[in-house]
């Protein structure tokens, strides 16, 4: 039953920056710090995280936009950096994207009707076809024929972030990958554009990652949920599981730290998170946690926790899952 | 509880290239001491306006302003700039959404709070140890060591700390806070918010929260005005408004909010467009969008009713909005 699409295996992905004098000397960016995870066909999961925490990161090197310094990633069952380039153009056709910034996401001077045709023409489809099937896409996205000709300055927000959606979808893709979708959105088109995603998974049986900052977007979307945190995965598994028994401190205290959307749960004397995230260049050998944690050992400070399963499908990646599982 | 601020049939209009745009048409609103009222809405619908207008920060020549601004009993609207300077900062602080445009990147940071607290005609010496202090009190790490820091030295949350103890630094007795915590991650907007909440039970300060973040409103208002392209549409307390909003455009955006699992049902979407507001009549500014709209609602201003409580909103269809709520709860509970 559950078939993974995408598999992630001990992925890594460092970035060399220069620094000291003259930039002789090099540092290493440790983005994505050995993440295991797999996705499944049909299923919507989440990946949570704050800036720098390499969510990002990640979605790029699934797309292949960078290629991974360690590990490897898997779409379909085939390890994407060992494709050659006719491999990689088929694969580029079932993998799909959809960026935050819908007015960045599409090319000022081309025509809504170019942009959506463009992916198509790359991958050889003819004029007329691709005319065609660029209309359907605006109907299946709910927008009128008439934005064919229309320009992005001309749209709102919403209806740039659903051509964008249109764009993505009309090679057929099999999985969409949705960096922030919605962020840059107000509420009520917020709420068009997720429902929009959703229908659209479902008629067309599409398998989603959705980055997203916002856990009240992960628990109205997500089958399953992945925490990252510096560049690591620390828990990940059934949403409505990760939310209702969180096992690692930092997804506590980012569920905390989210508004609830209801002035009947305010959060009281909330365990909130002291500190920022810090630095993903000068990493120790313990838990990258531990210096924002409340129950920090020894042991953290000096050895990374690797994620383990603390009830069938929900894993994290804490030494103590014990002492902080499923107690009620 | 004491009045601190009302604002009274404030209208403010810019001149754009084909006649004006309404941006804030007769918006009415109190503000008591120690209270926080979000004003809050989705863009352009001219909640920072009304921020701006209150400081007077509006680029003068472009705007027409017309209403009353009344703090602690005299009318901002009558002040002269030289008079003006005088509440700015010292009665009234503020702090914007983006910390790093509002410091200035070649002082370091301590300095500029200690330029604020300097204002006061106070002694560097007495600047710099209640500059330490202030940097205590928003909950800066290692207060003395971020104030020899310039802001591009320090993360977001530190440059936001920075701008609150800046403002606090004058004991305002009233900040605004437009949109206080966009720019920021949650862990980190949790922090903000902790912090100038707190302000507000030790000091008393009263805040006029400006934002589009429903999750902040429910965590942190009293209570809440709701506006819609310039015009507020509805307004009472933190709970009148979540549990029991009245006006269509709330009730609609109350069930837009992504509140449960997609499989207790697809959240509520609010159908066309906000209508353009250049040389906009009388009439609901809802009103195209509506689902009980009728032909009144186009022509003529809606009225303002009253509920029992502090529940104020304004619409023709005052027992119908009040039946279709009552209907559309039961069905949803």
């Amino acid at each position: 039953m559950a078939e993974p699409v995408i598999e992630i295996h001990g992925l890594k992905k460092y970035f060399k920056i220069p620094c000291g004098f003259l930039g002789l000397q090099t540092q290493w960016v440790h983005a994505i710090d050995g993440i295991d995870m797999a996705v499944n066909k049909g299923e919507i999961v989440g990946l949570v995280g704050e800036s720098g925490s390499g969510k990002t990161t990640l979605a790029r090197v699934i797309l292949n936009l960078t290629t991974a310094t360690g590990g490897f990633v898997r779409l379909n069952g085939n390890d994407i950096s060992r494709l050659n380039q006719r491999q990689t153009r088929k694969m580029r056709s079932e993998v799909a994207v959809v960026f935050q910034d819908p007015a960045g996401n599409l090319h000022p001077h081309h025509t809504v009707g170019q942009s959506i045709m463009r992916p198509m023409i790359i991958h050889g489809v003819p004029r007329q076809e691709a005319y065609e099937r660029a209309l359907q896409a605006l109907d299946l996205v709910k927008m009128d024929r008439m934005y064919m000709n229309a320009f992005p300055a001309q749209l709102s927000g919403g209806q740039q972030q659903r051509i964008a959606i249109a764009r993505a979808l009309v090679l057929n893709p099999k999985i969409m990958i949705l960096d922030e979708p919605t962020s840059a959105l107000d509420i009520s088109v917020q709420a068009q554009v997720l429902n929009l995603l959703l229908d659209l998974q479902e008629e067309m049986h599409l398998t989603y990652l959705i980055i997203t900052h916002d856990l009240n977007v992960i628990n109205y979307a997500c089958d399953r949920v992945a925490v990252m945190y510096l560049g690591k995965l620390v828990e990940y598994g059934e949403t409505a599981a990760v939310l209702r028994a969180p096992v690692h401190p930092y997804t506590k205290g980012l569920m905390a730290a989210s508004p609830l959307l209801d002035p009947h749960r305010r959060h009281k004397n909330p365990d909130r998170l002291s500190g920022d995230p810090g630095s993903l260049i000068h990493i120790g050998p313990g838990c990258r946690f531990a210096p924002r944690c409340p129950q920090a050992t020894d042991r953290c400070r000096t050895e990374s926790p690797t994620l383990r399963e603390t009830e069938s499908g929900h894993y994290a990646g804490c030494f103590f899952p014990e002492d902080t599982g499923v107690t009620k | 509880m004491e009045e601190l601020l009302r604002l009274k049939n404030l209208s403010v209009e810019y001149k754009v290239k084909d006649g004006y745009l309404s941006a804030a048409k007769d918006v009415n609103l109190t503000l008591h001491r120690g209270e926080v009222l979000a004003v809050v809405g989705e863009s352009g619908c001219g909640k920072s306006t009304i921020a701006h207008s209150i400081m007077r920060l509006l680029p003068d020549r472009n705007e027409r302003i017309s209403g009353q601004i009344i703090f602690k009993g005299i009318d901002l609207t009558t002040l002269t700039e030289k008079q003006m300077e005088k509440i700015r900062g010292k009665e009234i602080g503020m702090i914007f959404q983006n910390p790093l445009d509002s410091l200035n990147p070649v002082y370091r940071s301590g300095h500029q709070v200690m330029e604020a607290i300097e204002l006061d005609g106070k002694s560097r010496q007495q600047a710099w140890s209640e500059s330490v202090q202030l940097y205590k009190d928003v909950r800066m790490p290692d207060p003395e060591k971020q104030m020899q820091r310039f802001p591009h030295e320090l993360s977001g949350g530190m440059r936001q700390r920075v701008m609150i103890a800046m403002m606090l630094s004058r004991h305002p007795e009233l900040m605004i806070a437009d949109e206080p915590t966009t720019a920021l991650d949650v862990t980190i907007e949790a922090q903000i918010m902790d912090v100038l909440t707190g302000l507000k039970a030790e000091y008393g300060t009263a805040m006029l929260l400006i934002t589009h973040n429903f999750g902040i409103v429910a965590e942190v208002a009293d209570r809440i005005a709701v506006m819609y392209a310039g015009q507020i549409v509805e307004q009472g307390t933190v709970y009148e408004i979540f549990d029991t909003p009245v006006h269509p455009y709330t009730r609609l955006l109350m069930r837009a909010l992504p509140r449960q699992p997609k499989a207790d049902g697809r959240l509520e979407t609010i159908k066309g467009s906000v209508p353009r507001l250049t040389n906009i009549g009388q009439g609901c500014r809802f009103a195209n969008r509506c689902p009980l709209a009728q032909a009144i609602c186009e022509r003529e201003d809606p009225p303002e009713i009253r509920l029992p409580g502090e529940h104020t909103y304004c619409c023709h269809c005052g027992e119908e909005a009040l039946a279709w709520r009552n209907r559309s709860s039961k069905s949803t509970a």
